[in-house]
């Protein structure tokens, strides 16, 4: 016995096949969480107080239960009131809402880290708060963020593998599916494991430029 | 001219936090083209009664008026807020700490509000950002970003800023406070040049010597109510209050 590596090389292209929809589910994932998240932290923060409360009781929800969970609950869980989503859909949403809620925390906390008197100066002018925020304190709030907000991109990434078990033919899938023809789980997923830091690497290098560029405006 | 509606009107201003009652009963009528100095020692309200006449700071009580429209009108809260941010566009302010956008170049600072709120264009709002910028002898600086300017050039970026919205009224809160001794004077400048255009101007200040040359009028300011009013050469040589006298004996000490 031992290792045979050569057994990978005939499913290399569905592997990448997986990687490239990995990398798909990572960045609609990441959009919408950002997206999502600065929709939270907003309403967190400014919204009228019911709102505001509600919002915050969600946050708490979805950060205090397993992301399995609740890409379970969407995908399975919510043909019972007829929403039915393919795995695809389901799968960016469940991780978009996940992370959406993580960086709503950092964006929270961006948007509270600028001067008052930005906003004093914004609506002075006479910019309604949200025209403020979105011209003014969020802009600068994302110099602060982007480093907390790359880790939580990064995270999703690696969290992106969960969407295997509802059936996204992501790179775990993929994997998993060339083990039940070859039997050969080590090798398949080490290669896997390549993959996502091939990945990783990439992302990084994306996220590196633009904390670059985000720190500039000081 | 005795009949004409003043520009800015406080009736019976009153604010407090809790307890503590920062106003107590101010009124004022700032005419066109006055420009009005507000003194007194700090906690006395003066920043307050300014801030209430844009809003940023709201009256428990009593009534602000921009010409014929009322600033503090008993609105719901939606309607509130278009009425208000439609009333600031007419009331330029300029804050002790500048409070430029630092993410944005002078331009940037200056055409933001006008493009978004005047439905101009790039072209425009450009002209308009390099007129306002002569306007504070800064055009060679339209590039800059703020971290690259002095304090002194900062104050006068925000100062343009305010003015590209041709404000109604311009109230300043103690704008050359945080400024290093040698930049004030720049910054004086600017506004006595405004004075010279008949800009109305609110001007809360600590420079005694500047309120003295430049205004119409003074309002000396004491814990929440306004102690004494008048040109500035009657408030500074014959004040009659000696809560006024004292002030300004230890203003004036401490300028020697």
């Amino acid at each position: 016995m031992g290792f045979d590596f050569a057994v990978v090389v005939p499913y290399l292209g569905s592997l990448f096949q997986g990687a490239v929809w990995t990398v798909i589910v990572t960045c609609a994932g990441g959009a919408l969480s950002l997206a999502g998240g600065v929709v939270f932290a907003v309403a967190a923060l400014y919204a009228p107080w019911p709102v505001r409360w509600g919002i915050k009781g969600f946050l708490w929800l979805f950060r205090g239960t397993p992301l399995l969970l609740q890409l379970f609950l969407i995908y399975f869980g919510l043909v019972e009131i007829g929403i039915d989503l393919d795995a695809f859909a389901a799968g960016i949403l469940g991780l978009g809402l996940h992370y959406a809620t993580y960086n709503a925390d950092v964006i929270q906390a961006g948007i509270l880290a600028v001067d008052r008197g930005q906003m004093e100066a914004g609506r002075t002018l006479g910019l309604s708060q949200g025209q403020t925020l979105r011209k003014i304190i969020v802009p600068q709030a994302l110099r602060d963020m982007a480093p907390p907000l790359g880790n939580n991109m990064i995270a999703l990434l690696k969290d992106s593998a969960l969407v295997s078990v509802i059936g996204v033919a992501e790179l775990t899938l993929s994997a998993q599916l060339a083990i039940s023809q070859t039997f050969r789980p080590f090798e398949f997923y080490a290669t896997a494991g390549v993959f996502y830091y091939v990945i990783n690497l990439g992302l990084e290098a994306i996220l590196g430029r633009i904390e670059r560029r985000t720190q500039v405006a000081r | 001219m005795l009949n004409e509606r003043p520009v800015i009107e406080v009736r019976h201003a009153r604010k407090s936090y809790g307890a503590v009652e920062v106003l107590r009963d101010v009124s004022l009528k700032v005419r066109k083209g006055e420009i009005v100095a507000i003194i007194g020692p700090s906690g006395s309200g003066k920043s307050t009664l300014l801030r209430a006449i844009n809003n940023l700071d709201p009256l428990t009580g009593g009534e602000v008026w921009l010409e014929d429209t009322q600033v503090n009108e008993a609105l719901p809260p939606r309607r509130y807020e278009a009425h208000i941010n439609r009333v600031r566009q007419d009331i330029g302010m300029v804050f002790q700490h500048f409070n430029l956008f630092p993410h944005l170049s002078v331009r940037g600072n200056i055409t933001l509000a006008p493009m978004m709120l005047k439905g101009i264009g790039r072209k425009e709002a450009d002209e308009l950002a390099e007129q306002q910028l002569a306007r504070v002898g800064l055009s060679d600086r339209v590039d800059f970003m703020p971290s690259q300017l002095s304090g002194g050039q900062k104050q006068r970026v925000a100062i343009a800023r305010a003015l590209a919205m041709k404000p109604k009224v311009m109230l300043f809160d103690e704008a050359t406070s945080a400024l290093d001794p040698e930049l004030v004077e720049e910054v004086n400048l600017v506004m006595k040049q405004l004075a010279e255009e008949h800009m109305t101007m609110i001007i809360v200040t600590h420079e005694m010597g500047f309120a003295q040359d430049v205004c119409d009028r003074v309002l000396f300011m004491d814990r929440g109510l306004v102690v004494e009013q008048g040109p500035p050469d009657v408030v500074f040589r014959q004040p009659r209050h000696e809560r006024t006298r004292a002030f300004l004996r230890k203003h004036l000490q401490l300028r020697d």
